[in-house]
């Protein structure tokens, strides 16, 4: 019952927010370029390593590739779904209208999470798509294969948002805190390259610290079948443990919210 | 005559630096969210340890320290600020004081460079901590030239970003072009990799370009790798002069076509 009930607000939700950015198309352009210049960007960073004899330790260009293909799609997600809800919660502290969002009969995180959805991430998703694709094709992946791909990245996902989330959450204490998610999305750059390209500490913190590693190089080692089960299961627990932890987190913040005019 | 534009400068700074002053955690944030190069840096210097790249371990991490170095330096975000000013009619007060506006911007940047010291000390500190072997003493050599080049690439950072910043008069998302641009300062400025290690057709155009003069020319003269300075200098000041005509041309039309809300 509760379950339909939430249904029924994300649909309406979504395709209000549709409809009002639908109002900028030519954004929908602009947003096909940067995302097709951003690609070529990455491909010549990736490709500046492969040009000498130098691989990343155990992974071949293509497979390489597959782990550009998983960030790019990831990109996608989270331009679409994380960064414009996740991002605004600063600006609702700042201005008080945080107690308009605590009001509504509904779970305000889930109020907070969903309530916008912007269509220009679509690109990243294609191309990202794409680029999984061609490259799996020279490695000679089946569709079951492909399919693989799916639980690692869902966990990934469920992971990122929390992270995330959790930062968002800290402007309640710290009002101009804008800027923590922009540190969380440099450090997520890393999640280009399979972590076994960086030197021992990078590694240890990509993957206990902020898990990058979890969020492309897990699944793209799911996908050629060369995951360990043990890295699987590490991804289902860091995302159920992290969702907890969200929500726990979000629980605990409020408590010290004051609104803005008191 | 001069005396002037230095109380104003001085007047300026002052005020912005008292202000940058209370932002002072979040520019740690800002400073942080600078790790663009330390990401690479672990890249390569994984690398270099497999193989011979032409560069040494140490060498990749005094490169991309000093990536990181000219990057703190020249951060500038004018764009974001004239575009609001623009869109929120906000810059019509401003024109109506005896200075050209700017100037608030440009001692802004400068002003927020100084509260930003601390921290570059901090974690430039923490870098010789986790790689000693990459600690060296610039020649005098490089000492002069490089700071002259990173003020320089500041300079002319600014002044491009502020030029397509004019585009805010006609359009209502200037920033998005910024963005744009941004993707090829990205990955042509030696940012992922000194530009020796690209291809020699791609270093070619993009030693026409000016975007390797904002990050790779400045931290090569820093660190003391050979770059061809006279040339370099030319270009800087080459493209310079192209965005300050090209400026002042979009600035007049621009201000004439302006019609934000209470002007």
């Amino acid at each position: 019952m509760k379950l339909a009930r939430y249904a029924r607000v994300l649909k309406l939700f979504w395709q209000v927010s549709i409809a009002a950015e639908l109002e900028y198309r030519i954004n929908f352009i602009v947003a096909v370029v940067s995302s097709l210049g951003g690609l070529a960007g990455s491909l010549f960073g990736l490709f500046l390593f492969y040009r000498t004899d130098y691989s990343f330790p155990g992974w071949s260009w293509s497979e390489a590739l597959l782990v550009l293909g998983i960030f790019t799609i990831l990109q996608g997600v989270s331009a679409t779904f994380l960064s414009p809800n996740l991002n605004k919660i600063v600006g609702y502290v700042q201005e008080g209208t945080l107690d308009f969002v605590l009001l509504k009969p509904i779970s305000s995180q889930f109020w907070l999470s969903t309530h916008t959805v912007s269509p220009w991430g679509l690109p990243d998703l294609v191309f990202g798509s794409i680029i999984v694709l061609y490259a799996g094709g020279q490695i000679g992946l089946e569709a079951l294969d492909y399919l693989a791909l799916f639980p690692p990245l869902a966990l990934g996902i469920a992971s990122l948002y929390s992270l995330w989330f959790i930062l968002g959450a800290t402007s309640i204490w710290f009002v101009k805190i804008y800027n923590v998610t922009e540190v969380l999305r440099s450090l997520l750059e890393a999640g280009r390259f399979p972590i076994e390209g960086y030197p021992a500490i990078y590694r240890i913190f990509f993957t206990f610290i902020v898990p990058v590693a979890f969020l492309t190089t897990v699944p793209a080692q799911t996908m050629i079948g060369r995951s360990n089960p043990i890295w699987l299961l590490g991804s289902a627990l860091l995302a159920a443990v992290l969702f907890q932890a969200s929500k726990w987190f979000w629980g605990f913040a409020l408590r010290f919210y004051t609104s803005a005019s008191s | 005559m001069l005396s002037r534009p230095l109380h104003v400068a001085r007047t300026l700074i002052s005020v912005y630096y008292a202000y940058m002053v209370e932002y002072r955690a979040e520019l740690i944030f800002w400073v942080l969210s600078g790790s663009f190069p330390l990401i690479f840096l672990g890249l390569w210097n994984q690398a270099a340890q497999s193989g011979d790249l032409g560069f040494t371990p140490a060498e990749f991490a005094r490169y991309f320290l000093g990536v990181f170095l000219v990057r703190q330096f020249t951060v500038v975000w004018v764009i974001w600020d004239f575009e609001k000013e623009v869109v929120q009619g906000k810059l019509s007060p401003l024109l109506l004081q005896p200075i050209d506006p700017v100037w608030r911007h440009f001692f802004g940047h400068v002003a927020e460079r100084i509260t930003r010291l601390p921290f570059i000390m901090l974690l430039v500190g923490l870098f010789c901590l986790l790689y000693p072997e990459a600690i060296w003493l610039p020649t005098p050599y490089a000492v002069v030239w490089g700071t002259l080049t990173l003020v320089l690439s500041f300079c002319l950072r600014f002044l491009i970003q502020y030029t397509f910043a004019m585009l805010a008069f006609w359009v209502e998302k200037a920033t998005a072009i910024q963005q744009f641009w941004f993707l090829f300062y990205t990955f042509l400025s030696g940012m992922v990799a000194p530009l020796a290690l690209f291809p020699e057709a791609v270093r070619t155009i993009a030693l026409w370009t000016p975007f390797p003069y904002l990050i790779y020319f400045p931290a090569s003269l820093l660190i003391g790798l050979p770059v061809d300075l006279p040339r370099g200098l030319m270009i800087m000041i080459g493209w310079g002069a192209i965005a300050f005509i090209i400026n002042r041309i979009l600035w007049r039309v621009g201000l004439k076509h302006y019609s934000g809300m209470g002007a």
